[in-house]
This record gives C-alpha cells, structure tokens and sequence, in this order.
C-alpha cells in the first residue's frame, strides 16, 4: 500500500545539539485527515519541516506517496501543499500576487494561474481583498492566504501547521468546513492544532508526539474508547440541596444547580436519567465537563513526562 | 519540472525582482543616478579640467567607463543582497524552497534581476555621460561582455552576502568595507601607470580593476591590463562564485535549519 505519507526513524538534531526528534516512525493513509498532536516544542514543526524539506534530517528516511525525498524531492514537492504556523509570504505583495507567484515557482503559467487564483480566492472570501497588500489584511485573512496558497498547484497532500491558531470562532469554524470539504475531494489533510475539539471532530486518524517521540498512534475512534471516566455536567432546573445516590455511579453538586456525573467505560447513563426522574430531579441541558480528546491528551502527555523522569532518575 | 516548467519558474522570479525595483524606483534607480551626475560634475567638468589627460584622454572621457561600471556593480550587488535578504528575513524564501523549483532557478532568478537592476542604472548613468562628454564606441562585443560578466558576478557575490547576513546592518557591512574601496582603488579615478611599481602590482589583486579596465578598452581602446587575461579572471571569479551558491543552496547553509 502506497501512503500519503511514510516516516520511518526519522532523526533530527539541532546544531546546538538539541535532540527534536529520536527516531519517529509515522504513517498516513491516502484520503486520510491526520492529526500531529503535542505540547509546545514536542517536535511537531520539525517533523512538518523536514517533510516539507525546510529542515535537514539527522537521519532517517520520509516518502510523500511513495517518492522518497531523498531520491524524489522534486515529484514528492510537487504533491504537497504547505501551510506553516508563522506568516511566511512577502507583506507588500498584492494578495493575488502572492498565490500567482507561488503558482509560477510550480510551473504553472501565468494565465492558468491566474484563473486558479481567482477560484480560489472567492472560495475562501479573500476576492474583494485581491488588489491589497497582504500585510493589510486581518490574521484570519492571512491564515486563508496562506491556504490558498497552498492549494494553488492542486495538492494531494495538504500540511497546515496550527491554520487556526488566533482565528475568532466562527471563521474557524468556516475553515473547518472548507477543509472537511476539500478533504472528501480526495486531499489528504495533516493537521497540527492546539484547539483539540477541532483534532477531534475533523480528524480520522491521530499521533502524539512529546519530546520528540511518537507516544500514540490510532484511530481517533479507537483513542476515544481509551477514555476509562467520562464526566458529564447536568444543568438542574431547579436548584438541589442534596446528592442523590444512584448505585454505581459517582455524582457530585459543582453548584446548587449543576450535578456532575462520572460514568466509566461500559456504563451506560439511563439508569442515571431514571433515578433522577423518579427523584423528581428535571436536567435543563448536559454537556461534557472537559473535550474527551483534550482529557486523553493531558493523559498521555503527562504520564509519559513522569516515565521519562522515572527513566532519566 | 519539464523545461517549459523552470522556464515559468524562472521567469516568475524575474519579473517578480524587476517589479520590485521598478516599483521603488526612488529607491533604486534615482539615488546612483544623482549620485554619478554629482561625480561628473565634481571629477569630470570642475576638478577634471585641472587634471588635464589621463591614458590619451580627456579626465571626464577616462572616468566615465569607471563610473557606469561602478552602478552596474553597486546595483546588481544591492539588488540581490537586498531582496534575497527581505525574503530570508519575512519568510517568503520558504515559498520557493517549499516549491519543485531547481536551486539553479532560484539562483538564476536572483541573479537575472540583479543583473537588470545593474543594467538598468548603467544604462541611463550611460545615457546621463552623454550631457558631459562624447562616448565613442571602440569595441561594442567587449563592452556587452563585459558588463555582463560583471553584474553576473556581483549578483552572486550580494547573494552570498544574503545568504550569510543575518540583519539587514550585515548587508551593508560588504558594500561599505569591501566593494566601495575595491571599486575606488580599482583603476576608476586613476591608472595603475601612476602607481609605483610596488602599489600597481598589489592593485592587480583587486578584481574590479580586470572589470573596469576592460569595460574602459571597450569605450575608449585603451586599458592597464590586457583584455583577454582580465576576461579570463572575470569568468574564473564567476565560475567561483557560482559554485560556492550552488553550495550554500544544496547544502542549505543559512537558508534551511
């Protein structure tokens, strides 16, 4: 089977001897929405760079739909579209010549660029903006720039590295659907974020990196299951002087009106609807207490910082 | 990439270089151009009348093939050090790094705009001598070559200096230090038959004395080093040069991390 992206023990070691990568080996199936996950400075930008050959490897090897990069740069480069974390696109250039241009490094001539550019710039709302200089723009506005950008050649293999980092709600959410879109046409999307309610609900697949190893990779599905205690906060209509006891299950008042209820794998939550309605207990609303992904997350990071002290003491 | 494909490429980076010099235009092509009309003035008619003939010549007739190669490697050095050096400093290198382009193209891309940019001024700092002196072609080939080679090599060179610079005080420090009293001591003022015997041989280690002294035999016929052997140094610093991009690009060297 051929992969959108293979990494197989890849190494990378700073000039100043920092280690930010030890031997990662990562797989990303054709079609798939990926998740790179991890704290800040876990290694996550230097494995997108060294993908997108901004960064030398120590060693290793990467292969981009099966070109290897050491051998194939130039066919593997051609599949790939790139969005970084910083602003990287020249402030004075006109935000159409900013995709015509990168269209031009491509091969792509002038008149098909420019037709690409336009499709794209009304697709991600940046049409009425074409004639401004992009430092004009807003920093949701470049975020899409940079999108559009990046898809101008038609990549198979999408990278976005943090693409909503300080974008207000709803034009984050306007990207989730854009890229949800563009996914289901075929683009392989991997994807770094902090917001892991967006990880969560956009991707398929996931891997967590922490201090430059791989510490989980899985279906996003089959991480969630790994989830033992799911804490749940109930909105009381009335307000609830005392705990009920339902046999079982753990709850707690938060406040007179918000119960909290802890339900662990297996368990399912009608006997807990049953006991309260029969206490005459009415629940408002519920909602998660914390994002399932973002608690796995704290998890697995934090229980693997604790191994690496056990192991460095 | 088929060729037509770097061809795009290529072509993409020039116009892109050209559009941003003829875009800041009081930037790049006024200030050498008031600056040569002043040596023209000052060297030329008023200090120039006093000197009387240098290698045959009237002083204004010697000075001005040294003036105009002076833009032409001022300018094609300041535009490649420059541009390549805003591009490495807002990030905007990583567009074409990221991008299937060939590291030659890019280097090529750099160069050519440098290349126009230098052309450019030599060409209305040229169009400026003619108000203060007549210019009479000697050998035109020559002139063309070696204005040529010259902004090729300077091209490079403002490369290099942007590859390695990393504020924009380090771009200046080459200009300031190196080229400026290269070009000076360069035969552009003088000729080395002035120079005790001691001085015009270490003046033979300048590299832009070759530049000068060739381009000058192109205008008047006349030149303090034979045509031939400086059009060899010429290509040999090209060569160099040209080797020492290819390097910093292939491996990467204060361009990737």
């Amino acid at each position: 089977m051929t992969y959108a992206l293979q990494i197989d023990q890849l190494h990378k070691t700073y000039s100043n001897g920092f280690q930010a990568l030890k031997g990662i080996s990562l797989t990303v199936e054709q079609g798939d929405f990926f998740a790179l996950l991890g704290p800040n400075g876990a290694g996550k930008s230097t494995t997108l760079g060294v993908v997108s050959s901004l960064v030398n490897k120590s060693s290793g090897s990467v292969s981009v739909f099966g070109y290897d990069l050491n051998t194939h740069l130039s066919q593997a480069k051609c599949l790939m579209g790139v969005v970084p974390q910083e602003f990287n696109f020249n402030m004075f250039e006109k935000v159409q010549d900013v995709v015509i241009q990168q269209a031009g490094y491509y091969g792509i001539p002038r008149p098909e660029a420019v037709r690409r550019t336009s499709e794209l710039l009304k697709q991600l709302g940046l049409w009425d903006k074409r004639n401004e200089a992009s430092r004009t723009l807003s920093g949701g506005m470049k975020r899409r720039l940079m999108i559009a950008r990046a898809l101008v050649h038609n990549p198979k293999l999408l990278i976005l590295d943090e693409p909503t980092a300080g974008v207000d709600i709803e034009l984050r959410r306007s990207m989730w659907e854009f890229l949800t879109r563009i996914n289901q046409q075929g683009t392989t999307i991997i994807l770094t974020t902090h917001y892991l309610e967006e990880a969560e609900s956009l991707c398929r697949n996931i891997a967590i990196i922490d201090q430059g190893d791989i510490i989980k990779h899985s279906s996003m599905a089959g991480l969630l299951k790994t989830l033992n205690i799911e804490t749940f906060v109930f909105d009381l209509s009335q307000p609830l002087l005392q705990v009920p006891i339902i046999e079982g299950y753990s709850l707690h008042l938060a406040s007179d009106t918000q119960l909290e209820v802890s339900i662990s794998q297996g368990q399912d939550m009608n006997p807990v609807f049953t006991a309260l309605t029969e206490a005459n207990i009415q629940v408002a609303s519920m909602r998660n207490k914390t994002n399932r992904l973002e608690e796995l997350f704290v998890n697995l990071v934090s229980s693997n910082q604790t191994n690496l002290k056990g192991v460095s003491v | 990439m088929t060729a037509f494909e770097i061809y795009t490429a290529y072509m993409t980076i020039v116009r892109k270089e050209i559009q941003r010099f003829m875009r800041i235009w009081v930037q790049t092509l006024l200030p050498p151009s008031i600056t040569m009309v002043l040596y023209f003035i000052i060297f030329g008619n008023l200090i120039g009348s006093r000197i009387g003939e240098m290698g045959g010549f009237d002083y204004m007739q010697f000075i001005v093939p040294g003036l105009i190669m002076m833009s032409v490697i001022t300018n094609s050095y300041g535009n490649v050090v420059s541009s390549f050096y805003s591009t490495k400093y807002q990030g905007s290198l990583e567009e074409m790094l990221v991008s299937p382009m060939p590291n030659w193209v890019i280097l090529a891309g750099y160069v050519t705009g440098g290349m126009a940019r230098g052309l450019a001024v030599g060409t209305i700092v040229t169009s400026l001598s003619l108000f203060f002196t007549q210019l009479e072609i000697y050998n035109l080939g020559i002139i063309i070559l070696v204005v040529l080679m010259t902004s090729i090599l300077f091209s490079l060179g403002g490369f290099i200096n942007a590859v390695f610079a990393n504020s924009f005080d380090d771009i200046s420090i080459v200009p300031t230090f190196v080229l400026t009293p290269l070009t000076y001591l360069g035969g552009v003022f003088y000729s080395i038959d002035l120079l005790p015997d001691f001085w015009a041989g270490v003046s033979q280690l300048n590299p832009i004395l070759y530049m000068v002294n060739a381009f000058r035999y192109g205008i008047l016929g006349v030149s303090d080093i034979a045509v031939g052997y400086a059009l060899l140094v010429i290509s040999a610093f090209i060569v160099g040069l040209f080797s020492y991009c290819m390097y910093l690009l292939n491996t990467g060297k204060g361009i990737r991390k």
